[in-house]
């Protein structure tokens, strides 16, 4: 029989079920295949915070989604073309996402009494009229993949374990994908057990065959490649990045890597990853709290390694006496905050970008410190080796901030040649004559590090304030202001030393989009979409935050409005309102969910109707609560 | 040992290395005065914090190290002003975090001389849980603990060993909490080497800062320091030349367990329990006399256990020194394990991950 194919120029895939049914697997190597086919990929992990909730409810369904295209993909994508379903509990709690005309797979065997029930089902979904919108396959898995083993002798046990696959394979035969990268994988995962490999390999195989066979299944669709640069590329999350982009700093600026941590979500997966690195000669210390993590690293830099700390929200809070010893003794320390939803222990899964103003100034006395703030996954890696240069150079801890949406993420990454990057050159003392360890660089304000066993420069550093220059302790009440304001004065001074801010559109006009860390893709999209539609506006995307760019406050001149879109309630717009005489438009969101680009072009919908720059109310910032609430 | 590739030359040498391959300063030709630097002692006068510096100032050129291979590290209270006091390289800590602060430094750096001095507050309140945790994971460094059984310099608040019934400026009806025995929490947290001295006895103190130093892994020394102002004699009954010989006992390794002005006492096994008995008598001789071993820990928490025993005699000396490859040297051990197995980490293969695809 003959199918049809059709062109498409992206994508979106969710892959939802219980939290055991192996979802966030087939997403990913769905993600990697479309990856290999040349697409580009934006994924999205959607978890519980509970490990293996009971089966079949509502809190426990996992979800992995992917956006895939042949135009530049920058988020996980605003609706769901295709949602395979494995029980009644996901097809409830994700069906919101899918649009209309989407396609829905779902395993009939997830669909009895029991999982109705529990779904808060009274009528079974696939044969009301509730899913009248959709083209639904409703499929027996279960009987199907006994179906394709038929002649295979395996263990009806492992087959039965390989329905994820099995939908796999199906969702492959939609897109028409090879299965080799796959059935690789399959074979590297479970190597050494023929039995495993066997059921795996055939039944991605048999999801397959099942849909070629089957006279349902009549369209193909097709994605081409994208018109990504020549190189070589993996699928990357920011986690991942943050970690090679580590090991990296430490190779440029040859010093060993020392990491300090205590296990936190979503940040743990780069204590996961350091943690394989011993071949590379890196450090780690899983310490006994989030203190001991931070204290372990201020340690380690005292002694002269490239030193980090890994975490959340949570530990962030608890870091922060020890940052201001850092920034108090001048070393160089970087630490990865990977935000999540708060306040407290929040929303541990779900992401936010509520912990700027905790990254600005939550410590007690004059405590600044640079605040750098990456864009997407694969930017975890370039704004990671930022935060060594900025770190090494002005001796001073830095925070990078990213979050539990590109921290988890996977995208393309453009692999970079490591000897084409440039060296990092820490600023140490060059010999004991004249020595002293509060002598600046008059240029940067750095002091001179000098580590133990260095000889004829032993000195004692610590919280009290110190002198400057000789760095002895000192309680002289000029002096204690002269420090505030070299410290102050160290951290502003790096503006001279980062990118100016670009503007992407016209310089000067009416709207400016300005966004910073993980909203990037979104606000890039929604731009672009509104600016296909014949409007104008201007885009900006901050990754430095303390100190700003230098012309920032230029190029906020230049506009009539400048709206920031953040998953905060105006932490970035109060800071810039503080700083700038510019009143900011704020567009909130904090659902523990990415903003989709959608929703950003809604509002800003709304925006270009006024006229009034005064009518913008306050109200209307926040993405999906009603005006009224 | 420290490890990093550099790209080009595929070896993990680091700019560490090269400072540790730089020769040296005059080992074993320092004295005590190069390691006083040149600043005025800020403790009050009589302060028991003042008799451990000079042991220390007299130990280190007895170690043949060069000193910028020394670090002293001390966290918040009277006891975090000593790192200012040694010639050496120093870091005056937070609150609680010196032994992490240490135990970084140290992973980091194997090949330095890492010294902890810190106090009953610093060390056994807010630090609590840093010191089990330092104590079973055995890092290689010296803890110096000040207990004067008081805080001090928040001007006179009960510690965590404080006695029940201290009167403080913050128990005026006398503190209702038990305390600490801290060489028994060092025990029970697995520390490797325990030891308990005073500050009464320099030459006895600089002998278990010897011993602490040569103990390799997680040593730990309470040491008695009375504090003048705000609980001053607290220690007396063990500390003062006319009384102690009566009301401690010195542990030493392989000898038997004898106390008192003229060596008239003893202590005794009644199953678990230590009895102190009378050698004078002729019903016990030395024969009959526990022998100490250090390497024998139910016997060092029935020792510890002596402390608050007032039946009984306080035990000092070295109660434990267990052998345990300490922490530093199994991540250096993996390390060559994992270089060994899989050859020195090439950086371009670690960026192109398990599967990479080309455009």
């Amino acid at each position: 029989m003959n199918k049809i194919v059709e062109h498409l120029d992206e994508v979106t895939v969710r892959f939802a079920g219980d939290s055991g049914d192996g979802m966030q697997l087939i997403g990913t190597q769905f993600s990697d295949t479309s990856g290999f086919a040349g697409n580009e990929v934006n994924t999205f992990p959607d978890y519980p915070s509970e490990i293996r909730a009971p089966e079949g409810t509502l809190y426990g369904v996992s979800a992995f989604q992917v956006h895939f295209g042949s135009k530049h993909i920058h988020t996980s994508g605003d609706f769901v073309d295709v949602l395979v379903a494995m029980n009644a509990a996901s097809l409830k709690v994700n069906l919101a996402f899918v649009r209309e005309g989407g396609i829905i797979i779902v395993n009939t065997e997830g669909f009895d009494e029991r999982n109705l029930k529990l779904a808060g089902y009274s009528t079974n979904p696939l044969q009301d009229t509730s899913l009248a919108k959709y083209l639904v396959f409703a499929i027996d898995m279960g009987k199907e993949l006994k179906k394709a083993f038929i002649e295979v002798e395996i263990p009806s046990k492992l087959v039965q374990r390989t329905r994820n696959i099995f939908a796999l394979g199906i969702t492959y035969w939609l897109f028409n994908r090879p299965l080799e990268a796959t059935v690789s994988w399959i074979n590297k995962k479970f190597k050494g057990k023929e039995d495993v490999i066997m059921a795996n390999a055939h039944s991605l195989q048999g999801g397959w065959n099942f849909a070629e066979k089957n006279p349902d299944f009549r369209k193909q669709f097709i994605v081409d490649k994208s018109a990504l640069p020549p190189g070589k590329y993996r699928s990357i999350t920011g986690n991942q990045a943050a970690a090679l982009g580590l090991v990296v700093a430490a190779t440029k600026a040859h010093l060993p890597l020392f990491l300090g941590s205590y296990p936190i979500t979503p940040a743990t997966d780069i204590l996961h990853a350091i943690s394989g690195y011993k071949q590379y000669g890196v450090k780690h210390l899983q310490a006994e709290d989030e203190i001991a993590g931070i204290t372990s690293a201020i340690g380690a830099a005292f002694g002269g390694s490239l030193a980090v700390t890994t975490t959340s929200g949570p530990g962030l809070s608890l870091k922060s006496e020890a940052i201001g010893l850092a920034i108090m003794t001048e070393l160089p320390l970087i630490i990865v905050d990977v935000q999540r939803a708060g306040p407290s222990t929040g929303l541990p899964t779900k992401t936010e970008q509520s912990d700027l103003m905790q990254a600005m100034y939550g410590r007690h006395g004059e405590a600044p410190m640079p605040v750098l703030a990456a864009a997407s996954s694969a930017d975890c890696f370039n704004m990671t080796l930022e935060a060594a240069r900025i770190a090494l150079k002005y001796m001073t801890p830095v925070m990078l901030l990213t979050d539990g949406y590109i921290g988890q993420a996977s995208e393309p990454w453009r692999i970079p040649n490591v000897e084409m990057l440039p060296d990092i050159a820490p600023n140490f003392a060059p010999d004991p004559s004249g020595f002293k360890p509060y002598l600046r660089n008059p240029e940067t304000l750095a002091r001179l590090w000098a580590i133990p066993g260095m000889q004829g420069m032993e000195h004692r550093i610590g919280g009290l304030e110190k002198e400057d220059g000789s760095g002895v302790v000192s309680t002289d009440p000029m002096n204690h202001q002269k420090m505030v304001e070299l410290r102050q004065k160290k951290v502003d001074g790096i503006a001279n030393d980062i990118p100016d801010l670009e503007v992407i559109g016209d310089s000067r006009g009416d709207l400016l989009l300005l966004s910073w860390g993980s909203t990037y893709g979104a606000a890039k999209i929604a731009v672009e979409n509104l600016n296909a539609k014949g409007h104008k506006i201007s885009f900006a995307h901050l990754r430095y935050l303390n100190p700003f760019p230098k012309n920032l406050g230029e190029i906020l001149h230049q506009f009539e409005r400048v709206v920031i879109p953040e998953l905060n309630l105006g932490q970035l717009k109060n800071l810039i309102q503080a700083k700038y005489p510019k009143r900011i438009i704020g567009i909130n969101k904090v659902q523990g969910k990415p903003f989709k680009s959608v929703e950003l072009e809604e509002k800003l919908s709304v925006l270009l109707t006024m006229t009034n720059l005064q009518t913008w109310d306050e109200s209307v910032s926040n993405v999906g609560i009603p005006v009224d609430l | 040992m420290a490890y990093r590739l550099t790209s080009k030359e595929n070896n993990m040498k680091t700019i560490i290395d090269e400072i540790l391959e730089k020769p040296h300063s005059g080992e074993g030709n320092y004295t005590s005065k190069d390691f006083k630097p040149d600043v005025d002692v800020r403790w009050c006068a009589g302060c028991g914090a003042i008799s451990v510096l000079s042991p220390a100032q007299r130990l280190m050129p007895e170690l043949g190290i060069p000193k910028e291979k020394i670090v002293f590290i001390s966290g918040i209270g009277c006891s975090g002003r000593f790192p200012y006091y040694m010639d050496t390289y120093g870091f005056h800590g937070i609150h609680g975090r010196a032994l992490p602060i240490a135990s970084g430094l140290k992973i980091a750096r194997p090949d330095l001389s890492v010294w902890v001095v810190t106090g009953d507050g610093d060390n056994m309140s807010i630090g609590g849980n840093h010191f089990i945790h330092a104590c079973r994971r055995n890092v290689d460094m010296n803890v110096l603990m000040f207990n004067n059984e008081v805080y001090s310099l928040t001007k006179g608040q009960y510690s965590p060993t404080s006695h029940r019934g201290q009167i403080t400026k913050s128990s005026p009806l006398g503190a209702l909490d038990d305390p600490f025995n801290p060489v028994a929490l060092a025990l029970g947290a697995s520390a490797t080497f325990v030891a308990r001295g005073h500050d009464k006895d320099r030459q006895q103190l600089q002998q278990l800062l010897l011993q602490a130093y040569q103990h390799k892994g997680f040593s730990f020394v309470e040491i008695y320091t009375n504090c003048r102002i705000f609980n001053d004699g607290a220690f007396d009954l063990y500390t003062n030349s006319d009384t102690r010989e009566d009301h401690t006992i010195f542990l030493e390794h392989g000898k038997p367990l004898v106390f008192g002005k003229t060596k008239n006492k003893g202590i005794i096994l009644d199953g678990y329990t230590p009895r102190v008995v009378n050698l004078e008598q002729g019903e016990h001789s030395v024969d009959d006399l526990l022998i100490h071993n250090e390497k024998d820990s139910t016997l060092a928490f029935i020792l510890a256990n002596m402390t608050y025993n007032e039946d009984l005699p306080r035990p000092m000396g070295v109660l434990q020194n267990l052998d345990r490859t300490p922490y530093e040297d199994r991540v250096v051990e993996q390390i060559q394990h994992e270089v060994e197995a899989k050859g020195i980490g090439n950086l371009e293969s670690l960026l192109l991950g398990s599967s990479y695809w080309e455009i």
